[in-house]
């Protein structure tokens, strides 16, 4: 036992060796950084504000001598992260300069790579709690393992608004102030009463009861998921029995998020009161840059809601194993800490980024304000927002647990099952999809 | 002398075998190989749970058990069944009409080959581009419902895919469209096989075109109409795309319209080989009987 591991450390030694000797660089300098990610988003903002960045095609860059390569796949349909999986399981046998170096996560799937071997610590690359120490405490829960250590950052925050129609406000409600809208829509029994009242007057409240979904699933108090066994908190139920209540009524249907019918309401002849969702939904996501809709011609107008809640965001997780460590403990240090440089996302990409001083500043200084909101400067309600978002309550499996939810009652609402028989339909689509699970 | 002409005959033999090393090194690599690894997974626990692998452990006949205790697996089968029936029966009926004109020399269509031609292009659609055209017509603020508000026949829009009789009409429709033209140009063929000496034989004996077809075109075609029907069963017991892509995957309302190999997919999401293995066997099983059959009857053909 003993000679083979002093034969281990012999073949080790000598190969570090052969290896220093033959590129003449340390470990931590690889010529290839590889990045995985599902959309431009985080491609763009590295372009546009990363020093030292510049462009070569479509999906390579290069930041001095070295080549970053980005593998974007999209989403849909589990697509990304199979990939990434795929991808991170043959991490070990990979040649240096095809390991992961950087990939993206979301919140609703960050435990599922945050707790595991595959994703650093923010620490070993060198970046401490004093360098963070700025940024929105919900942004650094998320990524932070089960044994409590921080292995991604984010450079956005993404505290979630309600979106209304100003123009409808001031018919029906008599005001488009976001204080007196506010009144209407202060909790949920006084949001499906004034759902009656848009009702009355031709419109839905919301375009679709999946709108409210994320408002009432970011306020849960248990997981989804304790000891392998599912759980349905009180405050999803609610989510069930007011969505109910409007479906019944006609106050909103029951279309899928991103569906046409679901975008039906970005256009005044939709006839939609209000939206849900954070600063890049009504900034890249309702057709404000199509003429005639509602954000193009300034008529939307931002107030809290009932409860606060967030919807996104992208975070930066380094691979175990990769072989650029300097690298990309710069890029986490300059995207996600340095105040100038997020301020330029700001205002060029009108994001929330993960910066509280910096973010407090602006809110406080009226010459910025949102075309689309009507002249408004919402910051100060993000502010708000971001403060209060508690993440305690977050399972690796909440993504298909949110998903198959929202499907299963899907038939509940539209008269298809009673409750008992869509929560079944819910327990069996949650048991298919992680097999481990009970209830 | 004798060794040489010995060698000949191998030769060809080689040449034999050097021809079939394609078919048989695909067969075996993309069928084969497949087939016995499906079938040795289905008595495996062999699932990933996030980036975890679980298994692979042989648990024997477990996964079958577990399928076969839940009674989800026949509500499936039956949904394949139902949407495959209601697809089959107007495509079959529709198939022996258009075969019989088309193969009638006496009603001298015009543009034979046109019509054949247009019948047969919904199969040449990609079938996934097919479900998501009929997706967005019949989506709840799709055109078919403007269209019918607009014409008064409805008040507000029919949500064709939160029925559970809309949506499987919607899938057998698909299907039917897909397949009337395959199934057509067969029977027009089976059809044109007949002897034509036969039917001017009833035709001098006066019988009626409708009793024609009755006694001799459909006894005639009887191989060829159980040869379609079985492969269109198989086809039918494999129905996935159409109703996958148009329900999103969920076969809705209440997995109304989800079909078995549907359910197979959702075992695929956390890479659970082992129950998917199983179903795969059970269908394979099912699909094998059936494929019997076929070779039964087209063996009582050729008596």
């Amino acid at each position: 036992m003993k000679k083979k591991v002093l034969g281990a450390l012999l073949v080790t030694t000598m190969l570090a060796s052969m290896l220093a000797g033959c590129g003449g660089k340390s470990a931590s300098n690889g010529k290839v950084l590889n990045i995985y990610c599902w959309n431009e988003e985080f491609k763009s903002r590295i372009t546009d504000h990363y020093p030292n960045y510049t462009e070569v095609d479509a999906t390579t860059g290069k930041i001095g001598e070295v080549t970053v390569k980005w593998n974007i796949t999209p989403n849909e349909n589990n697509a990304y992260q199979n990939n990434l999986d795929a991808t991170l399981l043959k991490q070990e046998d990979a040649a240096a300069d095809d390991k992961v170096d950087i990939f993206l996560v979301e919140a609703d799937y960050a435990l599922k790579y945050v707790d595991t071997e595959y994703t650093m610590a923010v620490k070993d690359l060198g970046i401490t709690d004093q360098d963070v120490a700025n940024q929105y405490k919900y942004t650094k829960d998320i990524v932070t393992d089960s044994k409590g250590v921080l292995k991604g950052l984010s450079w956005q925050g993404c505290p979630a608004v309600l979106f209304y129609n100003r123009e409808v406000a001031k018919e029906v409600l008599g005001s488009d102030d976001p204080a007196v809208v506010q009144e209407s829509v202060k909790d949920w029994d006084t949001f499906v009463a004034t759902a009656a009242t848009m009702d009355a007057a031709g419109y839905d409240m919301v375009s679709s009861v999946n709108d409210t979904y994320r408002v009432y699933s970011n306020n849960v108090s248990t997981k989804w998921v304790v000891d392998n066994k599912i759980q349905i908190d009180d405050n999803i139920m609610k989510w069930v029995d007011d969505s109910k209540k409007l479906v019944d009524a006609g106050y909103a249907g029951t279309h899928e998020l991103w569906s046409d019918d679901w975008s039906k309401g970005f256009y005044p002849e939709g006839k939609v009161f209000c939206y849900f969702g954070p600063a890049w939904l009504v900034n890249f996501s309702m057709a404000a840059d199509q003429p005639g809709s509602v954000g193009n011609l300034g008529q939307w107008g931002a107030t809290v809601g009932p409860q606060g809640f967030f919807w996104g965001g992208t975070w930066i997780c380094a691979a175990t194993g990769t072989d650029n460590v300097e690298l990309i403990k710069d890029i986490m240090l300059q995207m996600t800490t340095n105040e100038e440089l997020m301020t330029g996302i700001v205002k060029k990409d009108d994001d929330f980024v993960n910066n509280k001083p910096a973010m407090e500043a602006m809110a406080a200084d009226t010459s910025y304000s949102s075309a689309i909101l009507g002249g408004q400067n919402p910051l100060a309600m993000y502010c708000e927002g971001a403060e209060s978002i508690d993440l305690s309550n977050l399972s690796a499996f909440d993504q298909g647990c949110n998903e198959e939810f929202q499907k299963a009652m899907k038939n509940y609402f539209e008269g298809n099952a009673d409750l008992n028989a869509a929560l079944d339909l819910f327990y069996k689509a949650v048991e298919e999809k992680y097999p481990e699970l009970t209830h | 002398m004798k060794k040489a002409k010995r060698g000949k005959v191998v030769s060809y033999n080689k040449w034999g075998y050097i021809f079939l090393i394609p078919f048989i090194t695909v067969y075996v690599v993309f069928q084969l190989i497949p087939l016995v690894s499906t079938i040795v997974n289905s008595f495996f626990e062999n699932y990933r749970s996030g980036l975890t692998q679980i298994g692979p452990t042989f648990i024997g006949l477990a996964n079958y058990k577990e399928i076969f205790a839940n009674p989800d697996i026949w509500i499936y089968a039956q949904n394949t069944l139902i949407m495959w029936v209601m697809g089959f029966v107007p495509q079959i009926l529709v198939s022996l009409l258009l075969g019989a004109w088309f193969s009638d020399p006496s009603l001298r269509l015009k543009g034979q080959g046109f019509f054949k031609t247009v019948i047969y292009l919904p199969n040449l659609i990609m079938a996934s581009a097919f479900s998501m055209l009929f997706f967005t017509l019949f989506s709840d603020g799709g055109p078919i419902n403007s269209i019918l508000i607009q014409m008064g026949i409805l008040d507000e829009p029919f949500k064709f895919l939160s029925h559970v009789w809309s949506t499987r009409t919607l899938v057998a429709l698909m299907n039917f469209l897909m397949w009337f033209g395959n199934t057509t140009i067969l029977l027009m063929a089976g059809m044109m096989g007949i002897d034509t000496s036969l039917f001017e034989a009833a035709q001098v004996d006066g019988a009626t075109p409708t009793k024609i077809f009755y006694k001799i075109t459909l006894p005639l075609l009887k191989p060829i109409l159980i040869y379609v029907m079985i492969t269109s069963l198989v086809g039918g017991l494999q129905m996935f795309d159409v109703p996958q892509i148009l329900t999103n995957g969920n076969g809705e309302p209440m997995r109304s319209s989800m079909t078995l190999i549907m359910y197979l997919n959702k075992h695929l999401y956390s890479k659970n080989y082992g129950m998917g293995g199983a179903l795969s066997v059970i269908l394979f099983v099912i699909t094998g009987v059936l494929s019997l059959v076929v070779f039964k009857f087209s063996n009582n053909k050729e008596k």
